[in-house]
């Protein structure tokens, strides 16, 4: 065991270091949050500079146009992105780490030739159609209909929880081929043109007060059989392919902000008064928040292993599910302490007068999204207690497909 | 970065479980309280696997090895309930004569401490404090043995203060504590391992209402559970032996501290979520269980519990 960057790992980190430091200061501003064609705009024009400088896709296989790093490499490429303050993948993350990738291991050549490059110079923006109202957890149960009508299908239904619908130019849509299909066995992946006729985007408002991700209707939308990834009624393969990609560093941006952010609620606990002092002085207090410093501490540990073991493999091994039902408990107990903390100066979204709140308060509405997205925490410990630990499965109830 | 172990630390993983795997029963370990919480014969046998000389230079007998190789060998340790002062005596190895091949096994606490453990299985007692590390003969260690300890095989001894005794060069109160630290969390991330290996085989195995109990959620639930805690931990403890390891690290007390934390969080509580997995079996002397959770007491309080580490580790996230 070695933790330490070999002699390229090193040169790379070295070499990444000083091109931020040079492009960095160039960015315009960062729109408003919810400024959905300026974030556009903002995340495009950066994944443009990492294009031109040979980072896009850094995951991706030479041939699909991407820089084929090591899992190693691409843990260090996020990790000083993120410590350099770099904007984040933004709105191209479907397009980056579902679409691209799906399409260049089950498209065609033309579909590669088409999409591919748009994707890695940030021409083209991608949303992913997949839940439905009915089908969350139980993603295979999805009911959004496509009927082949001659050289296209005819796609009528619902998604929703679509994230950056709004500004996207394609959707990567899973829609049912086959009714009478064992649930897993009549589902198709395609490929949607936004800008189709039919297609109506609504906005939902989160918890949080954004809209960052919608409702997606579809009415008699007709996309061409040639948008077709993988064949009729082999989608579901299509889509795991897709989920397969993930080699330990899906979280890695977010983990490092939460250790940033918990540094900043010791240091916002020096100032908040409590009792006679100020609350960093009770004992509890501190213990509570290294021990939160710890799991932090012990997930980019857990993180490093995953990379590892996915650079290895081919998979990242046994730590996704462990790693997400670890680091998404420990969000919800540090903006549990956060609130704590603050009282009333908790009650509104943004900074109460000199008490930095706002971002922590944040940040605990936040961390309820994350238990949920990507796979519920129950669900993922029925993925480790069954695939991992090898407990038998709970008997389906009766009728169920 | 390879952050996994490499081909010698998979051997030795390997090695140390065949080595412990049918040997380390339950029957020989309850024996144990009865000779002062010190199996003598299992000692030798691990001095003779190395497990005390590992990290020795070669011309000294040892196998030359780092705390990342200890680790991993302490781990699977922490997973078998092995007696007595393993940490103790492997820390000594090259220091104190015989502690090496285990023929002499070695304690050791912290002055301030009042509470001994295996004081009667001992050779050798060492006791540590920020001057440095004295030699005392346990015999003359005097106090009151506790009627009922804890573990059935730790021993508890109390005293009201140690004699002078004799300071012994070559080791380093702060060298020794980050080792003792290291390899405590080791043994505390094997123990909490077991017991993750324990409930599932039962939940596999034990069925009501027709089926295995491990097929409701909620009881596989508490076992994913355990295990995240276990893999959580495992990672920190092994961070902190590459960090002990590397001379140029300055990340050795922080990782350490992260170590001791979640190590001894996952031992306690998946101790606990095993005898709850048992049901009333669980409850019962007779079940493994509760003896992997009382020892995981006893590695907790040699590291000298985990309050320290944690605010240790708040500091660090305002210097």
């Amino acid at each position: 065991m070695d933790l330490r960057d070999t002699p390229e790992e090193a040169a790379f980190r070295a070499e990444l270091r000083g091109w931020l430091a040079e492009v960095l200061p160039t960015l315009p501003p960062e729109p408003d949050r919810d400024d959905w064609d300026g974030r556009r705009t903002w995340d495009t024009h950066w994944q443009r500079l990492l294009f031109d400088a040979g980072y896009a896709g850094m995951d991706w296989p030479k041939e699909a146009g991407g820089r084929g790093a090591s899992p190693a490499e691409h843990l260090i490429f996020l990790e000083e992105t993120e410590k350099a303050g770099a904007p984040y993948v933004g709105t191209n993350f479907v397009g980056l780490l579902h679409a691209g990738p799906t399409i260049n291991a089950c498209g065609t050549d033309e579909q590669r030739e088409r999409h591919l490059p748009k994707i890695l110079s940030g021409e083209e923006v991608w949303c992913q159609g997949f839940s439905e109202p009915g089908a969350g957890s139980d993603l295979a149960s999805l009911a959004c209909k496509a009927v082949r009508d001659g050289d296209e299908y005819v796609v009528t239904g619902q998604k929703i929880w679509t994230s950056h619908a709004q500004v996207a130019d394609w959707c990567e849509l899973l829609v049912r081929t086959d009714p009478d299909a064992p649930k897993h066995q009549g589902i198709t992946w395609l490929i949607c043109d936004m800008s189709s006729p039919g297609i109506e985007v609504r906005p939902l408002t989160t918890i949080a007060g954004s809209d960052e991700f919608s409702e997606v209707f579809f009415d008699e939308v007709r996309i061409p059989v040639t948008n077709r990834v993988g064949d009729e009624n082999d989608g579901w393969r299509v889509a795991m392919v897709t989920f397969s990609f993930e080699r330990g560093t899906a979280f890695v941006s977010e983990m490092i902000q939460s250790r940033i952010l918990l540094s900043k609620l010791a240091q916002l606990a020096k100032q908040l008064p409590h009792g006679d002092g100020t609350a960093w002085d009770d004992d509890g207090v501190r213990r509570e928040l290294g021990h939160l410093a710890a799991e932090f501490d012990a997930l980019w540990s857990l993180t490093k292993r995953n990379v590892t073991q996915a650079g290895r493999d081919g998979v990242p091994g046994i730590g996704g599910s462990v790693f997400k039902l670890a680091y998404s408990e420990a969000r919800h107990r540090m903006g549990d302490l956060a609130m704590r903390l603050l009282g009333d100066a908790g009650l509104a979204l943004d900074d109460l007068g000199d008490i930095p709140g706002g971002e922590h308060v944040r940040g605990w509405l936040h961390a309820m999204s994350i238990t949920i997205a990507a796979g519920t925490s129950q669900i993922q410990r029925n993925i480790v207690g069954e695939r991992i630990l090898g407990l038998p499965k709970e008997p389906k109830p009766e009728g169920a497909r | 970065m390879n952050f996994d172990l490499d081909e010698t630390e998979r051997a030795l993983q390997e090695g140390i479980r065949e080595l412990v795997d049918g040997r380390v029963t339950s029957e020989r370990i309850r024996a144990a309280g009865a000779t002062g919480g010190v199996d003598r014969d299992l000692f030798a046998e691990l001095g003779e696997a190395g497990v005390f000389g590992l990290r020795l230079p070669e011309e000294q007998g040892g196998l030359g090895l780092g705390f990342t190789h200890a680790a991993v060998v302490f781990e699977q340790l922490g997973r078998t309930l092995v007696p007595g002062p393993v940490v103790a005596t492997h820390l000594s190895a090259g220091v104190v004569e015989g502690a090496a091949d285990g023929a002499t096994v070695v304690g050791a606490v912290d002055e301030s401490t009042r509470t001994i453990p295996n004081v009667a299985g001992l050779d050798v007692l060492l006791v540590t404090g920020p001057e440095g590390v004295r030699r005392i003969d346990p015999a003359a260690v005097s106090g009151e043995d506790a009627a009922r300890p804890l573990d059935p095989v730790t021993p508890i001894r109390v005293v009201s203060g140690f004699p002078d005794g004799e300071p012994l060069d070559g080791l380093d109160p702060g060298d020794w504590h980050r080792g003792s630290t290291l390899l405590h969390a080791a043994l505390l991330v094997g123990n909490a391992a077991a017991t993750t290996d324990l409930m599932v085989a039962f939940a596999k195995e034990r069925e009501q209402f027709g089926r295995a109990i491990g097929s409701f959620q909620a009881v596989k639930h508490l076992c994913a559970d355990a295990l995240t805690r276990a893999e959580v931990a495992r990672a920190a403890v092994h961070a902190a032996a590459c960090h002990l390891d590397d001379p140029d690290s300055d990340l050795v007390e922080s990782s350490l501290a992260t170590a001791a934390v979640l190590a001894a969080e996952a031992a306690h509580r998946n101790g606990k979520t095993c005898i709850q997995v048992h049901g009333g079996m669980g409850f019962t002397w007779e079940v493994d269980a509760h003896l992997f959770l009382k020892r995981a007491q006893v590695w907790i309080a040699a590291m000298g519990g985990t309050a320290r580490f944690e605010e240790l580790a708040a500091h660090a996230l305002v210097a």
